[in-house]
């Protein structure tokens, strides 16, 4: 670090750069990596992005357990693709991430260590086929309402990563519904798995948009600098204004005895999910969170001789391209 | 108009689902493709050709698809499924194949899903457990060089034309799964100590599988010649070729088989009927 | 790390006529590896791309935004280091 500026040139520096930030921000315009930004923003950011990168991973785990049992060889290549589709997710994330100077090797670490988080969904079990095709439509349609507004968040990796992980979250909703309509086509035994599932996922895909606006402390910064878009609870609400006719068209019942459209509004109110459950799952004690931390603990720890054997390889193979050119 | 609709927007527009590549889509590449068996091809012959090779990727797809979320890491993670999805492609088409010329009517998914143990004709080397990545890349490598050596004399020469399409688009495949299977060899055998012995291991395991191979069909010399470079490269030892009593082709099968049909077709059988 | 594989950024050609575009970054070994991961992740084995792939450490870097003689130490590289922000809150005007 060059040293020679005294604190107080420091200081001036620091507010010129921040006004210039502020600026960017408040003309719409992106922060790219190497632009000045506060620290907080940075952190702020690493955090996100890692979760959402390691959403995208752990969210491999609950439905790659039935691409092995998919009814049909179509359904087992829809999934088999899926489940790809979301490693690549979570390595654009990761990518994104470490233009903010961290590294992902850390960022592993720190989830198999427990000390960073991902989205509480992915800690409830998928019973059946059928919850394969109610996170298509319910989770992967959550998801994409939340990520939608961040393909135009201030931070430049961050949104263009969102743009490519939004077309192909598309298809995965789609692809969802498209198995739930199917499954409703057919025996009585598979349109009882289809309710089933949507009675099971149906409140904590409303616990994906977080804590109720009130009680969620960093928002209203992380709005101001434009990495997150909309509130909660305002997201929330768009998803079940999309997801109701959604629903009748399936043919099936959402679990919100309260859920019902209020014209004065023109818009559906609904029942309040349980907090306390989704503070539980966030805090490590719902169903399946030891689990899937373990699986992934297990791949990365598995895998270690082979990554190691890899960067063996390549720096010998330097070596004698040295040897060679000397 | 909200602000984000335009995002939404550009989401619905593009309806570009050939991605999926035989998937929501179901894009038959046999399109324009005569189905109708020609003359002087013995539907019998062709249908257990097709009924091998297409039950050889069926396993080999589905092996791969146990590596998911376990891979050593993530780009792997990528890498393995694309190989994977391609052999599931590879046998959804000859599964179907077979349903058509051996005068069943079996769909890919009937003969998926409805048939026993005995009556699946893969060789063993596919349906072998993964064991650790040095045997799944070994398998990998000997599974996708002789598969290549046999998919260009079909796309070059075979009297089905349906074969041949299937065949051909496969090569492209394969091409891509024998160099990452060899990349990888030779990492592991340069690499370290520990992989060294892991990776000899893994090709000793695999050898007594390989003479089976050359019994479904003999492209040894050719195949021979790969696998000999790429152990060289690797500073690996190919070890002597043994047979084994057995044919996965007549249906002979390790206990291994059992239990990888009976996920696989767990779901399905469980609801008859069902649509999916 | 022995286990950690350096960063690797991608460039992609999606069609003859357009420029090589960087789309993201990966990790891998060695260049070749890094050609086969960027080939899988950000084109789908497309065919008929061209893929440039290069260490992020071999970029050399302008900073167009960085005019104080105080920012310069995050140097040449592609990314700052969060690590030239570690200063502890409790250090007044070091």
């Amino acid at each position: 670090m060059t040293q020679t500026a005294t604190g107080a040139g420091a200081e001036a520096g620091e507010d010129r750069l921040e006004a210039h930030f502020d600026g960017v921000i408040a003309h719409d315009r992106r922060i790219e990596p190497r632009d000045w930004m506060p620290d907080a923003y940075r952190r702020t950011l690493v955090r996100q992005i890692a979760q959402h990168a390691h959403s995208e991973i752990i969210g491999m785990q609950p439905e790659g357990a039935w691409i092995t049992r998919a009814p049909s060889l179509r359904r087992k290549a829809i999934l088999f693709a899926k489940v790809q589709d979301e490693a690549g997710h979570g390595l654009y994330l990761y990518a994104a991430a470490e233009t903010l100077g961290v590294d992902r090797a850390d960022l592993t670490r720190r989830l198999i260590e427990g000390r960073q988080k991902y989205s509480s969904i992915f800690n409830y079990p998928t019973l059946s086929f059928a919850d394969v095709g109610v996170i298509g439509w319910l989770v992967d349609g959550a998801a994409i309402c939340n990520q939608v507004p961040l393909c135009r968040s201030s931070f430049g990796p961050y949104a263009r990563a969102m743009v490519r992980i939004c077309k192909e979250e598309s298809f995965h909703q789609r692809q969802g519904y498209e198995l739930l309509l199917t499954m409703m086509r057919g025996t009585e035994a598979q349109r009882a798995m289809v309710q089933d599932a949507v009675d099971r996922w149906w409140w904590p895909s409303l616990m994906m948009f977080g804590p109720p606006d009130e009680a969620s402390p960093n928002s209203a910064r992380s709005m101001a600098w434009k990495i997150k878009r909309h509130s909660n609870d305002e997201l929330r609400q768009r998803f079940v204004d999309m997801t109701v006719p959604q629903a009748e068209r399936l043919g099936v019942t959402l679990p919100d005895p309260e859920l019902r459209w209020n014209p004065e509004r023109g818009r559906h109110d609904f029942g309040t999910p349980d907090w306390d459950e989704l503070k539980r799952v966030i805090s490590g004690d719902g169903p399946c969170n030891e689990e899937r931390i373990e699986r992934r603990r297990t791949a990365h720890e598995d895998g270690a001789w082979v990554r190691e054997a890899a960067a063996a390889h390549a720096a010998k193979q330097a070596a004698k391209r040295e040897r060679k050119a000397s | 108009m909200r602000e984000d609709d335009h995002v939404y927007l550009s989401l619905a527009e593009e309806q570009d689902d050939a991605r999926w590549a035989f998937g929501t889509g179901f894009e038959d590449p046999l399109h324009g493709v005569d189905t109708s068996v020609p003359d002087g091809v013995d539907p019998a012959e062709l249908a257990a050709l097709c009924l091998g090779l297409g039950d050889d990727a069926l396993i080999a797809a589905q092996r791969l698809a146990e590596w998911v979320t376990r891979a050593p890491e993530l780009e792997e993670e990528v890498a393995l499924a694309n190989i994977g999805l391609d052999l599931l492609g590879q046998a959804r088409l000859l599964l179907t194949r077979a349903g058509q010329v051996d005068g069943t009517g079996r769909s890919e998914d009937d003969l998926a899903y409805l048939r026993e143990s005995d009556d699946f004709r893969n060789v063993r080397l596919v349906e072998l457990p993964n064991g650790d990545f040095a045997f799944s890349v070994a398998r990998l490598l000997v599974f996708s060089a002789h598969r290549l050596a046999v998919f260009e004399r079909l796309a070059a020469g075979h009297a089905d034309p349906v074969l041949r399409a299937v065949a051909a688009k496969g090569v492209k495949e394969l091409t891509y799964h024998r160099q990452y299977a060899a990349e990888w060899v030779v990492r592991l055998g340069d690499g370290t100590d520990e992989s060294h012995r892991r990776m000899q291991e893994g090709l000793d395991a695999v050898a007594p599988y390989i003479e089976e191979l050359y019994r479904a069909a003999d492209v040894r010399d050719e195949v021979g010649a790969v696998l000999a470079q790429v152990a060289d490269a690797a500073t690996l030892k190919l070890p002597a070729a043994e047979s084994l009593e057995g044919d996965g082709r007549a249906g002979d099968h390790t206990p291994c088989l059992a239990p990888l049909l009976f996920e696989m077709q767990e779901v399905a059988r469980a609801l008859p009927g069902g649509q999916w | 790390m022995k286990d950690e594989w350096p960063l690797f950024e991608v460039f992609v050609r999606g069609k003859r006529g357009l420029n090589h575009v960087h789309v993201g970054s990966l990790h891998a070994a060695d260049e070749r590896m890094a050609l086969t991961h960027a080939r899988d992740l950000y084109t789908r084995r497309n065919e008929g791309v061209s893929i440039w792939v290069v260490r992020s450490s071999d970029i050399t870097a302008s900073t167009p935004d960085e005019k104080d003689p105080f920012f310069q130490p995050s140097g040449d590289k592609v990314y700052r280091h969060p690590t030239f922000y570690d200063i502890p809150d409790d250090v007044p005007h070091i």
